[in-house]
């Protein structure tokens, strides 16, 4: 087991389209992670940003730009890029850097100003890069991926719209009760199935939209946490960060074709579920000890099958156990408290961040009308494209 | 004077010998199999293979899934705002002897309503868009037809041969 790292503090920009550069909303949640840690930004030793490939120069030096708009005071930087797993990863590092004594107080920062539409590939003529190729030989968007799992669910489990449109309903009831949520309003399977189609099966309440939004996290020592008046602290007990095994043999975004296997030999086993298994292993505890989970649910056809990555339901029983109400508010498992990307849309870096800031509020018990009732444990999961996985569990 | 004809992407078919066939690489010393191609290292772990050596991936195989885009891919897709929009399948196909899924559109004309998991489908030539004055070819998939001999001569599968 690796060691824990307390969460001093946790601070949010509203996610939404509010037309403002990313270095304003991240340093906005900066200073809210601050004020919520009751330190002052001099105390920091160490600033980990997740970047932006969509913000220029200074989204991919985001460690370092949130410094300068904080106030260069000399702190050690460092700016991680890992697609949607960017912030899981930028939390990893800072707790690197705290478990080894490189620094005891470390601000974790991710940001987003994202583009309408689908997320496209930077320009240029670029054949020897897969998600340029992608686009370019079969205009394959991300939702086509999520569309093509979403299908083999119905015609391997029998999931059906119906089921996929109760995730949007569920999620979009959690986020209505969220200020940092980007779309507060409930929504009805009536108002799901009148979307227009993206990919078929899906359509466009099936599919989260892109945000701007950021999301702030300060950590230390469980040391610092106590030194600092902190009686029970949350803490970070597991972070896992695991890449795909070769063959990887399930088709995944943004490949064109999968890995091949040799004859013969067994079933490749799958890159989704070894990313919360890693977690629980380091975290010493299983999916029965869990009082919540944040998923990333970039398609309600996804979520259900982060219910059965996570070891919450057996393989194809994930509609079942949203059907159940096991996965709402008041269930036995509750995922995505907050609304999840249904509510949120997605701001990449600052997305897993955000999912650990609503894991710091629920255990601490600050999560107002969504609050899960004496949440212990809760588990963060998501997966950035490129073999990037990432899941974070914490305790109280 | 008709549009000169280039491969959306260089070396990943071939129409060479009459047969249509998507082009992979297989690793000389374990036998994996690329595609895209990969030309100067096997990525398999353990495997210091350097040799690759260019194979056609077989011709037909089992739809895994399929979706369709109802709306306009951005940059770079072939598609700019002054061309027509025509929405398009995408089919990820299963091929049993390389035990891999490959991505492709469906041929013009394939509907949602014809495809199924699970049925067999071929790899036809095909074309992705006219740009800059030239014909972009690609490959596509197409379900099989059911009776009578497939286009190029060969029978159907469940014929006599
Ligand atoms: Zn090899």
């Amino acid at each position: 087991m690796t060691g824990e790292v307390a969460v001093l503090g946790a601070g949010m920009h509203p996610w939404g389209k509010w037309g403002r550069g990313f270095v304003e909303y991240g340093t906005k949640a900066a200073r809210a992670a601050l004020a919520d840690a009751g330190l002052e930004w001099s105390a920091i030793q160490s600033v980990v940003g997740a970047n932006t490939v969509r913000c220029g120069y200074p989204g991919q030096v985001a460690g370092a730009t949130f410094a300068k708009a904080l106030g260069w005071q000399g702190a050690r930087v460092t700016s991680v890029y890992a697609a949607c797993a960017s912030g899981a990863r930028a939390i990893d590092t800072a707790r690197a850097q705290i478990l080894s004594g490189m620094a005891d107080t470390v601000l974790v920062v991710g940001s987003d100003a994202a583009p309408k539409g689908f997320f496209a590939p930077a320009g240029g003529e670029r054949p020897d890069d897969p998600d340029w190729l992608r686009f370019r030989v079969l205009g394959a968007t991300n939702p086509a991926y999520f569309a093509l799992w979403a299908r083999r669910r119905m015609a391997l489990y029998g999931d059906t719209a119906e089921d996929f449109a109760r995730v949007k309903v569920k999620n979009a009831a959690a986020g209505a009760a969220n200020p940092y949520a980007r779309y507060r309003s409930p929504v009805t399977a009536e108002e799901v199935a009148a979307s227009p189609v993206v990919a078929d099966p899906l359509r466009l309440l099936d599919i989260c939209a892109t945000s701007d939004g950021a999301a702030a996290l300060v950590l230390g020592s469980v040391e610092t946490a106590r030194r600092l008046g902190m009686a029970r602290p949350v803490r970070i007990r597991a972070v896992s960060s695991v890449s795909p095994t070769h063959p990887r043999t399930a088709l995944d975004l943004p490949d064109i074709a999968t890995d091949s296997a040799p004859p013969g030999s067994p079933v490749p086993d799958p890159f989704r579920p070894s990313i919360a298994r890693a977690a629980y292993e380091e975290a010493g505890l299983g999916p029965e000890d869990l009082s919540l989970a944040e998923v990333y649910d970039l398609s309600t056809a996804l979520e259900l099958e982060w219910y059965e990555d996570l070891g919450l339901c057996a393989p194809g029983e994930g509609a079942k156990l949203l059907r159940e109400g096991a996965t709402a508010p008041g269930g036995r498992i509750p995922v995505n408290p907050s609304g999840g990307l249904a509510s949120f849309g997605e701001a990449v870096p600052a997305q897993a961040i955000a999912q650990v800031c609503e894991l710091t509020w629920q255990l601490r018990g600050q999560a107002g009308e969504r609050q899960v009732p004496g949440a212990r444990a809760g588990i963060t999961v998501n997966q950035g494209l490129f073999g990037h996985g990432s899941s974070v569990v914490a305790v109280r | 004077m008709s549009p000169t004809r280039v491969p959306v992407v260089d070396g990943w078919f071939t129409a060479e010998g009459g047969e249509f066939r998507l082009l992979g690489t297989c690793c000389r010393d374990c036998g994996a199999v690329y595609f895209p191609r990969e030309d100067a290292f096997c990525r398999a772990p353990g495997c210091s293979g350097t040799e690759l050596a260019e194979v056609p991936l077989s011709r037909r195989g089992r739809v895994w899934s399929y979706t369709d885009g109802r709306y306009r891919p951005p940059a770079p897709y072939p598609s700019g705002p002054e061309r027509t929009w025509r929405p398009y399948t995408l089919i990820a196909v299963e091929l049993a002897a390389e035990r891999m899924v490959v991505l492709g559109q469906g041929a013009p004309g394939v509907a949602l309503a014809d495809l199924a998991i699970g049925m067999e489908v071929e790899v036809v030539p095909g074309v992705l868009a006219e740009e800059d004055g030239r014909t972009l070819t690609t490959w596509h998939w197409r379900p099989v037809p059911e009776e009578g001999p497939a286009p190029d001569g060969r029978p159907a599968p469940g014929e006599a041969s």
